[in-house]
């Protein structure tokens, strides 16, 4: 369902160290990286801040164009194909949202509905099933920007379900959430996937997430893949400790001489 | 196509027992996904008709969007109000010093300055973006470029609605005030009416058209106060908002008529005050439209090239 092979990101960076000088530096985000992720799995991808997984989601859903190497993402390139791709997939950021500020929660919907052209009789049903799973009702009336964090959320994941896409992207969807949402938004997640088989591609900081929710997870460190595995393997790599949090903050700490790197490459 | 849009299986063997979650205030809901066939299936109407019926809808929201702000809009239809009463007696001035200015009597010097005054909600023509700077500058620009619309389209749209709105609160009530007041010169035919509704429609693309220009600066310069001060006094001046063009002198006076501010003030307001040929008029308008929605369409088209998206 994804298929990223050899692809490479580089920014060029123009800094002035003189009056007239400037100095060009290129950065690689990503850099020769491949992972697959099959139709129906739940995958995680984790990476310390820095690292390159904003820019490998950007890359995926053809917001950014690689510099080298191939994508496709069902089925389609998503750089050439944007438009066509954003009918197939869906694609949330926990801390930005598609929602419309000042309409109610619905109207959003409705814009959605006729922006990715899905069909009055679906778009109905779609609703429906998702305002009973994620408990929408309540405020499918209120202005967007009157919800709490939680609803918006909600709201936002329920947007990038309307369409019915085959594969979503979700990039830290439980951020800012206390524990009853989170567990909430886990649970409808693990839904999605099993019953409807949803192709799920999710980065998060929370490893709570990735316990629950994954069946594989790839780790990112200076745009290079560094892991990939099953969480049992991922705890294979530090047997001794205890916690799933540590044993990925050893995997990233093996990555961190490239610290200051890192920074000017979170731009 | 169906076939296409199924699902897959999904892979059933999972190879470890996952940890149960309280569902929370969700659990009394017994809501399970039911598989739908596939949806998505595209509809059976022409695909041009269900384009308009987006951006008509975008524009109607962008209208909604704006009554969220209905204090705001009076407010400045009040000031605008009072601004135009204290204008046109200025104007009442220099016309008795100069009857005659501009080809304008005192009336038509009046009329002018309520109609300005009209113009600056629906033109906007004391700045205001498009709401698109800011986005790019947070980094939400990468949703907008995710959606499968055109952002120019779109932005249009959104502003036509919001143009309408402001249309309604915000010119219609000076106009009627100084009417009452100082009694307006208003065209005496429908026909001048419709060819003033196309000027004014006209002249509001133009302003979208230069102010999406600016927004879009944000995307080289990161920040579009600068470009958004300059094209304001620019849009002030050469618009004809502080004084009619047709005073200017010689090449000044030229220059001035021939640039797209022209074409939000000045041109609409000699089309609804007789003193300029409809077509001429019109032609001038929609090439200036034409010409500043090419050229934001060229950037949008290279930023989207070079688009740095901020923030992780």
């Amino acid at each position: 369902m994804i298929d990223v092979q050899e692809v490479g990101r580089t920014f060029t960076i123009r800094r002035r160290t003189g009056l007239l000088r400037r100095e060009r530096r290129v950065v690689h985000a990503v850099q020769n990286l491949s992972f697959t992720v099959r139709a129906g799995e739940f995958v995680g991808y984790l990476g310390p801040n820095g690292a390159g997984k904003s820019t490998t989601i950007k890359m995926l859903t053809g917001i950014l164009a690689p510099s080298s190497g191939r994508i496709q993402v069902a089925g389609l390139d998503p750089a050439r194909r944007r438009t066509a791709l954003a009918r197939r997939i869906g694609v949330v950021f926990g801390q930005r949202t598609t929602l419309w500020w000042d309409l109610p929660l619905r109207d959003s919907f409705e814009l959605i509905r006729h922006l990715y052209k899905v069909d009055r009789v679906a778009f109905r049903r779609r609703l429906d099933e998702l305002t009973e799973l994620l408990t929408l009702g309540e405020f499918l009336r209120t202005p967007v920007r009157q919800l709490s964090l939680g609803q918006r959320m909600r709201g936002d994941i329920t947007a990038a379900l309307l369409h019915d896409p085959r594969v979503l992207v979700l990039d830290e969807p439980t951020i800012g959430l206390d524990v009853v949402s989170k567990a909430a938004m886990r649970g409808f997640l693990r839904k999605l996937n099993a019953e409807r088989g949803t192709t799920v591609l999710l980065t998060t900081h929370d490893m709570g997430d990735i316990e629950k929710l994954c069946d594989r997870v790839m780790l990112i460190d200076n745009g290079r893949l560094a892991f990939e595995g099953g969480i049992d393997d991922l705890r294979a790599t530090a047997p001794e400790e205890t916690s799933i949090e540590d044993v990925v903050a050893r995997l990233y700490a093996r990555g961190a001489p490239a610290a200051g790197q890192r920074q000017a490459r979170g731009q | 196509m169906s076939a296409e849009l199924r699902y897959p299986a999904k892979a059933t063997s999972r190879g470890r027992p996952r940890n149960q979650v309280a569902h929370g205030p969700r659990s009394r809901h017994d809501g399970t996904l039911v598989r739908n066939p596939p949806c998505a299936v595209a509809p059976a109407r022409a695909p041009g008709e269900a384009v308009f019926q987006l951006y008509a809808r975008i524009a109607w929201y962008g209208f909604r969007r704006y009554s969220a702000y209905r204090a705001a809009a009076l407010a400045g239809a009040f000031t605008n109000t009072v601004f135009g009463i204290l204008r046109a007696y200025v104007l009442i001035a220099l016309w008795q010093a100069r009857p005659g200015l501009a080809g304008y009597d005192v009336a038509d010097a009046v009329t002018f300055c309520f109609l300005t005054q009209a113009f600056i909600g629906p033109m906007q023509l004391f700045g205001g973006g498009l709401g698109m700077a800011e986005r790019i500058r947070s980094g939400d620009a990468a949703i907008d470029l995710l959606r499968p619309a055109s952002l120019q389209g779109w932005l249009l749209a959104d502003d036509l609605g919001r143009a309408l709105y402001l249309f309604l609160l915000r010119s219609i009530p000076p106009t009627i005030v100084g009417a009452l007041l100082f009694g307006l010169v208003f065209p005496s035919s429908a026909a001048t009416w419709a060819a003033f509704a196309v000027s004014m429609l006209l002249g509001i693309v133009v302003s979208f058209g230069l102010r999406y220009l600016v927004d879009l600066s944000a995307c080289w310069i990161l920040d579009d106060r600068g470009t958004a001060q300059v094209s304001l006094v620019l849009s002030l001046f050469f618009s004809g908002m502080v004084v009619p063009l047709n005073i200017m002198p010689g090449w000044l006076g030229t220059a001035t008529n021939a640039l797209p501010w022209a074409a939000m003030v000045q041109v609409p307001a000699d089309v609804f005050l007789g003193k300029i040929t409809v077509t001429d008029a019109l032609t001038f308008q929609a090439g200036w439209a034409a010409v500043t929605l090419a050229l934001g369409a060229v950037i949008t088209r290279a930023a989207r090239r070079k688009v740095v998206i901020q923030g992780g």
